[in-house]
């Protein structure tokens, strides 16, 4: 009798437990959602509010660099130019920089205290907010680079990309404070792949008599190169999108010029200085750049994640 | 005989020793000037410290030479990372519930997986351009245009990926055994999360939250056509509806200034960002160091 009451309570309570289960799990699937939600949504939006201006200038829009608010008359081509440039040619400084400062903390030049502590300094770095960055890079990088660019035109001026006289502000600028940017990400990207290699390969190729940069050129390096193209990957995408430092370093003018020496625009700068106080085909022409940049980080995000699920380390 | 000894002038002892210091001035490069950006910043930042700048309103700028203080803006920052936090948090940590403990893999699931991947790399100023489309523009939020809480919904979005991977990821590691554990005794699924899992992955999800937030905190490009800026104190509650200070907006906005003095109160305002930013960061490292010894014992 006894035994059967407790069975019959516990029964009971299980019924309300039951539905708490429900709702407990059906709210954790509408949380989870959420992502996909914003996600969709930031699509959407960007997408519809840059309608009207797509339906006006069409395609047109990505290779004229006219952009006359008096006129009304748009063209992102400057910006589109510099958010590849800057990207592209910041990326092409810090892999090398990056991939070879992961292997000197991956390998035992130093001490592994040296080492590690040198890591997490770099770790560190990537958490310092992009607008410092952009403070320091006005009132220390560009004095300090002044009487070097002068070099460089005075010397390379016959090549295009620095066949003007330097400005203050230019695209060069912002490219080093991206390599500045970006070095961390990539350091530690490359560092996790390049640890990640098994020590019995290299101990393989030490044993058949390979030295150590043979070790790491014909071994080590190719068995992380997957995870090292996708931190890279990953790194052109922040590169493509930052926005707060490269404003305030790369002079904002939409004059469109081939060389690095003069003022530029990338996107995200466009989007920064402009958006506050553009109003009619002005703001649909801003959105209409946001979601060319949108898609160009899209498209770089997925091919990185589709390379990690295509070469991930398989040992 | 001779060939068992090292020979400084073999080919491949000569390349190495390229590479070697190759690497070593790589490093060098890569080190020095993040080294001395951290220690400007430091050095610049603290020695305009005062103990006026966290008390007063920053002057509008013009040729006088007093900047005042940073208090809006620091009170702003707090303000407008609070309200992230309180929409990314319950969000994140819920969604990263669902995907660890209830989806079995399927294509929900890698969906949704796949989708906090592409949130994260979408650009922070893309967050803020949708907020102004959504909540700006629209003046939906009772009839205020750029307001601190659409401001706190901008960072929201970035916060949200980082959340939702910490939890999902901090979930994954809690043993499976825990959770058989806890079902063969009869506790249903959600008492098994609320007592089992989430408490015993409670210290990976906490410290990957806190950098979310230490993350988000420094952010300007979303803040700079959502929340804006303002130079006066925040007064009361009803003051998150309108324009609101941050310091990385005023140190975007004071950096541009031609002035000293509103130069030297970015500055200051740096120091202070960048100082709490890198102690949160180091004191949740040496936290989860210290985790992991306690688990190995």
């Amino acid at each position: 009798m006894e035994e059967k009451l407790t069975l019959f309570k516990n029964r009971k309570r299980f019924g309300i437990e039951k539905n708490i289960d429900i709702i407990f799990k059906n709210t954790a699937l509408v949380l989870s959602s959420f992502v996909a939600i914003i996600l969709l949504g930031i699509i959407l939006v960007v997408f519809f509010q840059s309608f009207e201006s797509f339906s006006r200038y069409g395609l047109k829009f990505l290779v004229t660099s006219e952009w006359n608010p008096v006129k009304d008359e748009y063209g992102a081509f400057t910006a589109i130019y510099g958010t590849l440039v800057t990207s592209f040619l910041s990326l092409l400084i810090t892999i090398p920089l990056g991939v070879g400062t992961a292997i000197f903390i991956t390998e035992d030049f130093v001490p592994k205290v040296v080492r590690e502590i040198i890591g997490s300094f770099v770790e560190l770095l990537a958490a310092i907010p992009s607008v410092v960055l952009g403070l320091w890079a006005i009132f220390v990088m560009e004095p300090f680079f002044r009487v070097f660019f002068v070099f460089l035109h005075n010397f390379f001026g016959w090549i295009p990309l620095f066949s003007t006289e330097p400005t203050g502000r230019n695209s060069l600028l912002a490219i080093l404070i991206l390599v500045v940017m970006l070095l961390p990400i990539v350091t530690s990207i490359a560092r996790d792949s390049l640890n990640q290699v098994p020590k019995k390969l290299r101990n393989a190729a030490y044993g058949i008599g390979a030295s150590r940069w043979k070790t790491i050129f014909s071994v080590i390096l190719p068995a992380a190169l997957s995870g090292i193209m996708a931190g890279v990957l990953l790194a052109l995408g922040r590169a493509m999108g930052e926005t707060m430092a490269v404003t305030m370093i790369i002079g904002n003018s939409n004059a469109f010029s081939w060389s690095l020496l003069s003022p530029g625009y990338t996107i995200s700068s466009m989007l920064a200085n402009q958006f506050g106080e553009a109003d009619g085909n002005q703001v649909s022409s801003l959105f209409y750049a946001a979601f060319v940049l949108m898609i160009l980080s899209l498209i770089v995000n997925i091919f990185a994640q589709w390379l990690v699920k295509k070469f991930s380390l398989k040992y | 005989m001779n060939s068992l000894y090292y020979q400084k002038r073999l080919s491949r002892n000569i390349g190495d020793k390229f590479f070697t210091s190759l690497s070593v001035i790589c490093a060098l490069i890569a080190i020095l000037p993040l080294i001395f950006l951290v220690t400007y910043i430091l050095y610049k930042g603290g020695s305009q410290i005062t103990p006026e700048l966290f008390t007063l309103e920053p002057n509008p700028p013009g040729d006088d030479l007093d900047a005042g203080g940073i208090n809006p803006a620091l009170i702003g920052t707090l303000i407008i990372t609070t309200i992230a936090s309180i929409i990314a948090i319950p969000v994140g940590v819920g969604g990263g519930i669902y995907l660890a403990e209830y989806s079995k893999g399927g294509a929900f699931s890698r969906f949704i997986r796949f989708g906090v991947n592409v949130l994260a790399g979408v650009p922070s100023i893309i967050a803020g351009v949708f907020i102004y489309a959504l909540i700006v523009s629209t003046k939906i939020l009772f009839g205020s245009m750029y307001s601190g809480l659409a401001g706190g919904m901008a960072l929201s979005i970035l916060m949200l990926p980082t959340v939702i991977k910490t939890t999902d990821e901090g979930l994954k590691l809690v043993p499976n055994e825990l959770r058989y554990a806890s079902l063969g005794v009869g506790a249903s699924m959600y008492t098994t999360i609320l007592k089992v899992t989430l408490p015993s992955a409670f210290r990976s999800i906490a410290t990957g939250v806190v950098l979310g937030i230490a993350r988000a905190a420094g952010e300007t490009a979303p803040l700079i056509f959502t929340a804006l800026f303002s130079y006066y104190y925040i007064t009361g509650f009803g003051d998150l509806f309108y324009e609101m200070g941050s310091l990385a907006v005023l140190i975007y906005n004071f950096a541009l200034e031609p002035y000293d003095a509103q130069n030297k109160l970015a500055w200051a305002a740096s120091f202070i960002l960048v100082l709490s930013i890198l102690s949160v960061n180091i004191f949740s490292r040496i936290l989860a160091a210290f985790t992991e010894k306690t688990k190995r014992v």
